[in-house]
């Protein structure tokens, strides 16, 4: 009986663009179990950022409920929602986000920062020891800009995993990479959701990456398309 | 530790742009070290001046005539006399030194300089605490006799005798009168006109007689200085002079003086409450500088925040809360003002040490003073400048919304 770590129901998100409401969600319900590998797809409009958000509890639904890894997190406050992030969820952007001025050792290690109520033992042996998972044993004292995009990406991917999240949410991550440095980064997300069994949940247009994923999820004009 | 990394968040971030870092920084160096120099040169003032005053003798009292009564009587040797005499039944008074004064040349084999000339009596140094560098002070068979001897202040000496070795015996002119040195006044320091150097001392029987031409009578006197027994005895003695120059001068308990007794303390006190104003004025002007080196921070800070928005979206998403955010950016406006402020009173008191320098080549005593309390006030000042325009930009940054702020090229 594989566990459910992602329970999203009927969850409709509605901006305000001056006088107007824009639907950008109209109820997405979306399941998805422990180390499962998803793509999530659709034009651009159909609302897979904004559910990327939602699932990575950036921003919350206007209704609807989501329950991650078996806690409800459809309405809390911001500071908890910062606490989960921490805690529950990896980001891995399209253009890694790293910090410029901070080594690739210091920015694996950020998320620990903001690990708040608890002492985090040998911070910088589980930093280090991510890096060399990456592949990158010897590149922990390089800055951003003395690495190539996709070990930029790989740095940005240990710093994802340092916190031991539940589920790892990855927009775009192949985007700015060419082709051949993209499948070595989507062996790499392969391969670290064998090893650890983290869930996966990826924002793509790209066919060949929504071709390494166990299941897809399609989304069209806010709603899943069946 | 949380404290620690903050720092070493702030100094990295500050680091990574150090020419606006320090040009930021250099708006608070300025205003604090314009806070500290001038308050500095404000206190150096104050003490100089109030030196100045005391140098004039202690336990001091003046009595003139009140200038601002126009039907004021003058003030007389008479009166002078009773108050001599008052000597007798109290215990407040201990000399009494009556004098005329008058602007003069003194001449000196063809050279000539201007002089304060001063007519008094031969207790005029124990009253006024004055002490001679040679010879002697005239004696009471010098006054009785109305005789022709003078005793110098020193810088008369500098600027008539700089070439004789010997002034004690030389004789000068005023006016028509030849007069013999028997004295010179040891220097009191201070400088300029109206400080004692620049004084002669004569008999005022003899300047009576020979130099103050007065329109009215020749009784008529300047001022009459007194000292009373011990500083404790200064107000007793001024309220039994006022009692004695009421009655002399025929002015009933509640009617008004037409003459002023002063202590030299309410002199001091008066002189250094102007010295005070000078300083906080100074001070509050060097503050509005600190002022506007505040404002470049908030606006250094602002652009900061609104250039490192991805960041503060990036932070946000990996599990940073606003207050994080918040001390993070806080932290940097306060260790800017508190370097600042650090590096501000340094220059401050540099600045200080060159006025100093300044002042004693224009032989000018003036010791600017940079006490404890003005370093703290200008640290705790330039702190509180940090966190105050601080605060605004790194609430902007702590309230972005991560969604937003990562969507921010």
């Amino acid at each position: 009986m594989s566990q459910i770590v992602v329970d999203a129901r009927d969850l409709k998100k509605v901006y305000r663009m001056g006088l107007v409401d824009v639907f950008a969600l109209r109820g997405v319900s979306v399941n998805i179990n422990k180390g499962e590998i998803v793509a999530i797809m659709g034009p651009s409009g159909s609302g897979k950022s904004t559910l990327m958000n939602l699932l990575g509890c950036l921003d919350r639904p206007t209704s609807g409920k989501y329950i991650l890894n078996g806690k409800d997190v459809s309405q809390i406050s911001g500071n908890d929602l910062a606490f989960i992030r921490n805690k529950e969820v990896g980001f891995v952007f399209q253009s890694y986000n790293l910090l410029p001025r901070a080594t690739a050792l210091s920015n694996v290690m950020l998320p620990l920062r903001y690990s708040r109520g608890e002492k985090i033992e040998n911070a910088e042996e589980r930093a280090a020891e991510l890096l060399d998972q990456v592949g990158l044993k010897d590149r922990s004292n390089h800055k951003p800009f003395e690495m190539s995009g996709g070990e930029q990406q790989r740095v940005a991917i240990a710093r994802a995993l340092v916190n031991r999240p539940s589920i790892l949410l990855a927009d775009e991550p192949t985007g700015n990479l060419d082709s051949k440095s993209g499948t070595e980064i989507m062996d790499l997300l392969v391969e670290i959701n064998k090893k650890r069994g983290v869930t996966l949940i990826i924002v793509t247009h790209a066919p060949e990456v929504a071709k390494k994923t166990h299941r897809l999820i399609e989304l069209v004009d806010g709603m899943v398309k069946k | 530790m949380n404290i620690r990394r903050l720092l070493i968040e702030a100094i990295q971030s500050l680091n990574s742009n150090k020419l606006r870092t320090s040009l930021t920084m250099l708006g608070i160096v300025i205003g604090v070290a314009a806070v500290v120099s001038m308050l500095a040169i404000g206190k150096g003032a104050q003490s100089s001046i109030s030196n100045t005053i005391q140098s004039m003798g202690t336990n001091l009292i003046f009595v003139a005539k009140d200038s601002t009564v126009t039907t004021a009587a003058p003030v007389t040797l008479m009166d002078s006399n009773a108050i001599e005499k008052l000597k007798e039944t109290s215990s407040s008074i201990s000399a009494v030194a009556p004098s005329v004064q008058t602007s003069t040349t003194l001449v000196f084999s063809g050279t000539s300089t201007y002089v304060q000339l001063i007519g008094t009596t031969p207790s005029y140094p124990s009253v006024r605490n004055v002490t001679l560098s040679s010879g002697s002070f005239f004696t009471q068979a010098d006054y009785d006799n109305s005789a022709s001897v003078i005793v110098i202040g020193s810088s008369v000496v500098t600027n008539l005798f700089s070439k004789t070795p010997q002034v004690v015996g030389q004789k000068v002119k005023m006016g028509n009168n030849v007069f013999t040195i028997i004295g010179v006044l040891a220097a009191r320091g201070g400088s300029e006109a109206g400080t004692s150097d620049n004084q002669v001392l004569v008999p005022l029987t003899t300047a009576q007689v020979r130099l103050v031409t007065r329109s009215s009578f020749k009784d008529q006197i300047n001022l009459i200085s007194i000292s009373a027994t011990s500083p404790d005895m200064v107000s007793t003695a001024i309220a039994e002079v006022k009692a004695l120059m009421k009655s002399r001068h025929n002015i009933s308990a509640t009617g008004k003086n037409d003459f002023t007794v002063l202590s030299q303390e309410a002199i001091t006190a008066t002189a250094t409450s102007v010295a005070d104003i000078l300083t906080l004025f100074l001070g509050g002007i060097a503050a509005i500088s600190l002022l506007v080196g505040g404002i470049g921070i908030m606006n250094i800070m602002l652009v900061s925040v609104i250039e490192r928005t991805r960041e503060i979206g990036l932070r946000k998403a990996l599990g940073a809360r606003d207050s994080d955010i918040l001390s993070q950016f806080m932290f940097e406006s306060l260790f800017i003002g508190l370097v600042g402020g650090l590096l501000g009173v340094l220059l401050g008191w540099g600045i200080s040490q060159v006025i100093r320098a300044l002042a004693s080549s224009g032989s000018t005593t003036l010791n600017p003073v940079v006490s404890l309390d003005v370093v703290l006030l200008a640290t705790i000042f330039s702190i509180a400048v940090g966190l105050v325009f601080g605060i605004y930009p790194a609430r902007r940054a702590s309230r972005l919304e991560p969604v937003e702020a990562l969507r921010t090229e």
